[in-house]
């Protein structure tokens, strides 16, 4: 059955991995070029775009034209980038906080017991995302589940006003993408050597001595792959924040939905996103290198 | 490997059940909630066409979609505003609506609109108001004057709703300030924006959904409201006003057209001419509570729907229709929004 | 080796009795987590037995929402493309994402590794509306407009690298000597990998699916774009029912989903756990 399988190590991984590459290259980098190229065409006034090349996209990243035609600089949009990413680096932050303890928490339970707490925390990722972002409107809305019966005990006097705040979008990001944290650190803890934490006490380490450089280090490409996961979606949201935020403050996301949908500013959208595109890919890099650097350190394992 | 070949045959099997052309068929693209199943359903019995319904959200993602080149649909609804753009990118045929048999029951001020001079790409759907209604029983004004809505009172503060997307709100700020619509001139512009970023001061949020939801809690006073969506709230015991303020309203008009792509014209029209029948215009107005644009529709109307302030506006209300603005004054409006939102 | 043990034993007992590794406070937090993970999720069902329209105004309590959409055949349509796309999109992805996974991982550092990983990966760092938009274009700039299978292969596209990293990850914690010793055992490589491999891959592979399944099923912005006539999905009718006004139809039909995809996996880990125990270790 193996004798149709190529002979070579590379034959066979170029095997493996054509599939791969022939559904992503074709419909998601094929798509993604043509957005690059979008980004340096003009505007057509209803959409779409006109096949005249131009730089005004990025221009207006950073310049506008105010009321008098003039160019000028405009710091709206870099406003709208930076605090897309404190939004989205504060709930990353929210995420590992919040996730780490947890992982670390079903990883000390008995084996047979760990998948049931797995499952308990995929559960909630099968309800639809705009459902539960409409629930934390019902919970910390005026007259919701939290303030209700604060209110019935006399323990606050007006409405919390939590709504529409940057931290009820902190919280629905952060709620939206928890389990992508808990997962991945799981993953990681899981295959820890419990007998390393034993070695260590032995040799004097205190109990978060243990944590931070054994434990920590150990799980770290699951910490950093949560990150990404939970980071990057967040920076590209923009259903809690319209949701849960009221719209004031615009978010990346929301900017660049608002260029394909009312703005009809598709090479803006486009030059948008391959910023995004650019800021997360030199993330990555960064990340391949340190990675890399670590092996090298380290040796295998 | 062969659980991957059976996968592959159920594929292809759906594949092919797609492409069969049925005999008569309708795909219908709206609003969401927008086409009541007694109708669809009605219309299916009467014609023997099977008809899909699927849903958009806005005018804005309808363009896009058409814009990008998703085929498929034989009757789309677009606003008023719309209909004009959809012409001229070429996007919608012409289909002769003047010349189908229930032609006559449209209403005559609807008759060969601005958008569509010689009647020949519309047939009506609903058409309705947008101004903003507020909560009796917190907000003490009454709604008489579009200064209650965008410069606000004290106690309005922080407890106010204004509509997510520009072009309604830059139009009902048109008429407050008596700037032409369409305006071109940045000056004009400027003090829409400085109104706009004055109002802000005031605003709890920037949502074109839960509007409803917002007064009946409490979470706001005041929100902008579309007149059959205010009524909805209130038939759900809310104390939710529908505001007709003196300056006047925007009016706004959904109409069905055909898609260039569409693969069932007959039946589109056949669709048409089944709604500009009063019985069954009546049946859609009586689920939706807008206003419509067939005569004797009325007859067919529940008390509580003929009693509607929000379908019966005062007789001397004042409604503007937003024509389509040029690429410069639409441009104009996205520049006042973007800095009002940063 | 026994002094170390007494001296270990007797430092810990000035402590308070915690082995190592063990932190106090650990189990309350994982209580709250879960109450905060949970608590829209109670809600939403509670809501969805709301008699009143408005979805976050109470108004008594009845059924008529689960029977309004079990009449309802817009979200009966859309449920059932979600399914079908999900369903297609899951078995494609999980079969790309192993064989890309067991090159990726297995294959040594090979030229082009960090690009092939950072190809499988691309989906993920991109946008939602970016490649929704892209992807259309590109369709109707080939002319391919066969509706559902459109869609169908946009969430394949996206869906792959989801699946990928659990079983990656499964595949770099795995101990190849069970392989090793199947392949001393005279055994061939198609047998190594069918009665060893992928059995012990297979928690990788479930969650990969699972993961993929879950992103296809809640993936709107794409499919809005994407689809063609008659392929509305349930996320997709439910984003375009925001601007009418949510029902607590809604409500009643996720709380469904929800049960019966809780059912599914507690049938699934119910037959698992059976047959583990059926087995000889």
């Amino acid at each position: 059955m193996s004798d149709w399988l190529p002979r070579s190590a590379a034959g066979r991984r170029w095997l493996g991995l054509a599939p791969s590459y022939f559904v992503i290259g074709i419909f998601m980098l094929v798509p993604m070029i043509i957005m690059g190229v979008f980004s340096f065409l003009e505007p057509n006034p209803y959409g779409g775009v006109k096949p005249v090349g131009s730089l005004a996209a990025y221009v207006k990243l950073f310049f506008e034209y105010d009321l008098e035609d003039q160019l000028v600089f405009n710091p709206g949009y870099i406003n709208i980038i930076f605090r897309s990413f404190q939004l989205s680096f504060a709930a990353t932050l929210l995420c590992l906080i919040f996730g780490f303890p947890v992982a670390y928490y079903i990883t000390l339970q008995p084996e047979n017991r760990r998948n049931f707490y797995i499952y308990l925390v995929t559960i909630p990722f099968w309800t639809n995302l705009l459902i539960r972002t409409f629930a934390w409107i019902i919970i910390l809305g005026r007259g919701g589940v939290i303030e209700t019966p604060l209110l019935a005990a006399g323990i606050i006097e007006d409405s919390l006003r939590m709504m529409y705040t940057d931290g009820a979008i902190a919280i629905g990001l952060t709620y939206s993408y928890l389990p992508l944290m808990v997962l991945p650190i799981y993953a990681s803890l899981e295959k820890l050597d419990f007998r390393l934490l034993e070695a260590a006490s032995d040799l004097y380490a205190n109990r978060l001595e243990v944590m931070t450089r054994v434990v920590i280090p150990l799980c770290k490409p699951g910490i950093i792959a949560g990150c990404l996961l939970v980071f990057i979606p967040c920076l590209g949201a923009f259903i809690a924040p319209n949701l849960l935020g009221g719209g004031k403050k615009l978010m990346l996301g929301s900017l660049v939905q608002f260029q394909f949908a009312s703005a009809r500013n598709w090479p803006f959208g486009a030059a948008l996103s391959m910023l995004l595109l650019s800021a997360v890919v030199i993330m990555l890099i960064f990340y391949a290198r340190a990675a890399k650097k670590r092996t090298v350190m380290e040796g295998d394992g | 490997m062969k659980r991957v070949l059976t996968i592959f045959a159920a594929a292809a099997a759906m594949l092919t059940v797609g492409l069969a052309k049925a005999e008569g068929e309708l795909f219908i693209y709206n609003w969401t909630e927008y086409t009541p199943p007694e109708l669809i359903a009605k219309f299916e019995k009467e014609s023997g066409i099977k008809v899909s319904v699927d849903t958009y959200d806005s005018n804005e993602t309808l363009l896009a979609k058409l814009q990008a080149g998703a085929t498929g649909y034989d009757i789309v609804v677009p606003s008023q505003n719309f209909v004009p753009i959809l012409v001229k990118e070429g996007l919608i045929q012409k289909v002769g609506v003047h010349s189908l048999p229930n032609y006559k029951n449209l209403e005559a001020r609807w008759k060969k609109p601005d958008w569509d001079p010689e009647q020949e790409y519309t047939g009506p759907w609903q058409w309705g108001t947008t101004s903003f209604s507020y909560n009796s029983e917190l907000y003490s004004g009454k709604g008489a004057s579009l200064k209650e809505f965008f410069e606000p009172s004290d106690q309005v503060k922080g407890r106010l709703s204004v509509f997510q997307t520009p072009d309604e709100v830059v139009s009902l700020a048109n008429i407050y300030l008596g700037v032409p619509f369409c305006s071109e001139d940045a000056k004009q512009m400027k003090k829409i924006q400085d109104m706009l970023v004055h109002q802000k001061e005031y605003v709890v949020a920037y949502n074109s959904e839960t509007m409803s939801d917002m007064l009946a809690s409490g979470e706001a006073m005041m929100t902008n409201h579309w007149s059959g969506f205010s009524r909805l709230g209130r038939l759900t015991g809310a104390p939710i006003v529908y505001a007709y303020p003196k300056e006047g309203v925007v009016g706004w008009y959904d109409s069905m057209v055909v898609p260039t792509s569409a693969k069932n014209v007959e039946n589109a029209k056949k669709f048409m001419n089944f709604m500009m029948d009063p019985v069954n215009m009546a049946m859609l107005t009586e689920n939706q509570g807008y206003g419509d644009a067939v005569k004797g529709t009325a007859a067919y109307y529940s008390d509580e729907l003929k009693s509607a302030p929000e379908i019966n506006p005062p007789a001397d209300l004042k409604v503007f229709f937003a024509p389509t603005c040029s690429p410069k004054a639409q441009s104009l409006i996205d520049k006042v929004w973007t800095k009002v939102m940063q | 080796m026994s002094a170390q043990m007494q001296k270990s034993s007797s430092s810990r007992a000035a402590k308070k009795i915690l082995p190592v590794g063990h932190y106090r406070g650990l189990g309350g937090w994982t209580v709250f987590f879960f109450i905060f993970l949970y608590l829209p999720i109670v809600v939403l069902i509670f809501y969805s037995f709301n008699s009143n329209r408005m979805v976050m105004n109470w108004g008594g309590f009845g059924f008529e929402w689960y029977l309004k959409a079990f009449q309802n055949e817009d979200i009966q349509k859309a449920v059932w493309n979600s399914l079908i796309v999900a369903t297609v999109a899951t078995i494609f992805a999980t079969a790309i994402a192993t064989i890309g996974a067991l090159v990726l991982a297995r294959g040594g550092n090979f030229r082009g590794k960090t690009v092939s990983l950072g190809l499988i990966t691309l989906p993920l760092m991109v946008p939602e509306i970016v490649t929704a938009v892209a992807v259309l274009i590109f369709f109707s700039a080939i002319g391919m407009n066969w509706g559902l299978v459109n869609v169908i292969i946009a969430h394949i596209t996206f869906c792959i690298p989801f699946a990928f990293m659990p079983i990656r990850a499964r595949l770099e914690g795995m101990d190849t000597s069970l392989e090793q010793a199947a392949r001393d055992l005279y055994a061939s490589e198609w047998e190594t990998f069918r009665y060893v491999t992928v059995p012990l891959l297979m928690p990788g592979i479930v969650a990969g699916a699972m993961l993929a399944f879950v992103i296809s099923m809640d993936d709107f912005i794409i499919t809005l774009m994407v689809g063609g006539a008659g392929s509305t999905t349930l996320p997709v009718y439910i984003y375009s029912m925001i601007r009418r006004g949510l029902t607590p139809e809604i409500n009643a039909v996720s709380t469904v989903l929800l049960l019966v995809s809780i059912g599914i996996v507690t049938a699934y880990w119910i037959v698992s756990k059976k047959s583990q125990t059926d087995t000889v270790h």
